[in-house]
């Protein structure tokens, strides 16, 4: 493949069996999530059952990708050598309108205008060939 | 439910720690946390005056083997015997498994041994995962360690509530206001609030002095039944009551606060060991981050839920205050001991040996730990 790999330098989770539905959605531009065909409910980050109902049977389905900033925090002290050059970076949790909640990053708006309550949606950022990363961008 | 009740049943009867100051200043990559517990060890039995082979209950915390730590302090032949990882929270956990193994009769006499050579061997709290866990899906982002959890959980209280941002300063301005009483302590100098407004962000609300201090030590604990308590060399220190109650989420963040899984174990706290939290005349509360002790606060009735932010000012929480609040400098003054060491100048406050932190008239202590497991227990002389 073409891709320059060490470009992206970043942590990401390998792509696995369980997972691979999730990041082939990230290519197209759409927020997966795992959803129950028992009981309809849905989780993130990939797991192999249903919470809810312990069901092995769910389908990946396309959600919203919106919802809001739930928290955010600023990261002032260096943890990875590859957001070394970020610094300060921000980092969000999102509740999806779905109801999910989701570990990302606030991009396209100061962090002194970020507010707890904050209407986002997602966008994705090309990392690899396989896997583009889900931030969040105000609605 | 059919309960056992627990009350007054158990005492605390030995406890021991190393120096945490000393330690702090001598670092020494071979120290283990297997020799800082058989040191804590040594000096809970020795403070108790009990036999060393009465202990017929071992629960080890944060030592990798309770099998090597058993071999250490030459206990071969236990009636309960486990290992707890090295989360904070396993301090209040270890200590009511022992009154529960004492309750039902499985153990007389129970040893909670605790080592940390943290410091010594460069632990961090952040910044390590697993590719193949959720944790994985946090890393991506940047997103790691507990105190950037409680931190997202602060600036959410601050919105809802209305809180400033240095609110937080009475709690660590308090505690090195106590640690400058603790000569065991790693830091023993007050600090203003300007100072604590003018230290660096780690995690953005939370600044330098809202951080446990990673340290190596030891703490050990020994409990036994109330009756053998009084056979013993120091003042017995009851166990009213001690409860558990989760929030287990993929993010340590919960929505509440942990507030409605402490306010399941207030209930029933509060009513084993027939306590009021105005009963109570010092609370030490589990505080890798500040922000915790204000949760706490709230959790367990000290005051309305969304005030603690405004009812901790203005000394109330000090050694002279409605609650002193750990009382021998929490985990930002005294050493981050996972709680084991709160829970030690629990018991020394109640046998009136705190020295020039002294809470005059103790009779009723309070320990809490609110994270994922959260746990409390009611102390009293
Ligand atoms: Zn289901």
């Amino acid at each position: 493949m073409a891709t320059d790999v060490s470009a992206y330098t970043k942590p990401l989770p390998p792509i696995t069996k369980l997972n691979a539905p999730f990041w082939e959605g990230t290519k197209k531009g759409e927020l997966r999530l795992q959803t129950c065909n028992e009981c309809g409910h849905q989780w993130y980050p990939p797991s192999t059952h249903c919470p809810n109902c312990l069901s092995r049977d769910y389908a990946w389905k396309a959600v919203s990708g919106r919802g809001k900033v739930w928290s955010w925090v600023v990261f002032h002290q260096r943890y990875f050598k590859a957001f070394e050059d970020e610094l300060p970076y921000n980092v969000t949790l999102v509740e999806l309108d779905e109801g999910v909640m989701m570990m990302s990053t606030l991009r396209g708006i100061d962090d002194k205008d970020v507010h707890c309550d904050l209407q986002v949606k997602v966008e994705f950022e090309d990392a690899t060939d396989e896997q583009s990363v889900p931030y969040f961008v105000p609605a | 439910m059919a309960e056992i009740n627990i009350r007054d049943k158990t005492a605390i009867v030995g406890i021991g720690s190393t120096n945490f100051g000393a330690m702090y200043r001598d670092l020494d990559k071979e120290r283990t946390s297997y020799e800082l517990a058989a040191d804590a060890l040594k000096a809970a039995i020795d403070d108790s005056g009990i036999d060393k082979n009465d202990i017929d209950g071992l629960l080890c915390v944060r030592t990798p083997s309770y099998a090597r730590m058993a071999d250490v302090v030459g206990l071969h032949h236990l009636r309960l015997v486990n290992q707890l990882e090295g989360s904070g929270r396993m301090a209040g956990v270890a200590l009511q498994y022992a009154v529960m193994a004492i309750v039902t009769g499985q153990a007389e006499t129970v040893a909670i041994v605790y080592g940390n050579n943290g410091r010594s061997v460069g632990d961090r709290y952040g910044g390590v995962f697993s590719p193949d866990s959720p944790a994985a899906w946090d890393a991506m982002y940047g997103m790691t360690s507990p105190g950037a959890a409680v931190a997202h959980m602060w600036r959410r209280y601050m919105y809802l509530y209305g809180a400033s941002e240095d609110s937080l300063a009475a709690a660590a301005i308090n505690n090195r206001a106590n640690g400058a009483k603790n000569p065991n302590a790693v830091f023993q100098k007050p600090i203003t609030k300007e100072e604590y407004m003018q230290a660096r962000y780690i995690a953005e609300p939370l600044r330098l002095f809202d951080y446990c201090i990673i340290n190596d030590g030891g703490v050990a604990t020994i409990v036994t039944t109330a009756e053998k308590a009084k056979t013993l060399k120091q003042p017995p220190v009851y166990i009213g009551a001690s409860y558990s109650a989760t929030d287990l989420t993929n993010y340590y963040t919960t929505h509440d606060f942990f507030f409605g899984a402490m306010q399941d174990i207030a209930g029933r706290l509060y009513k084993t060991a027939d306590v009021t939290p105005s009963e109570i005349d010092f609370a030490q509360l589990y505080d890798n981050f500040t922000p915790t002790q204000f949760f706490a606060l709230e959790g367990y009735g000290f005051c309305e839920r969304g005030t603690a932010h405004k009812w901790a000012q203005d000394g109330r929480i000090a050694l002279d205050g409605d609650l002193p609040v750990n009382t021998s400098g929490g985990h930002t003054a005294e050493s981050y001991m996972q709680g084991h060491a709160l829970t030690i100048e629990a018991v020394r406050q109640l046998r009136g040996q705190a020295g020039e932190r002294q809470v005059k008239n103790a009779k009723v202590g309070f320990y809490t730990c609110p994270a994922p497991i959260c746990n409390a227990h009611i102390l009293h002389n």
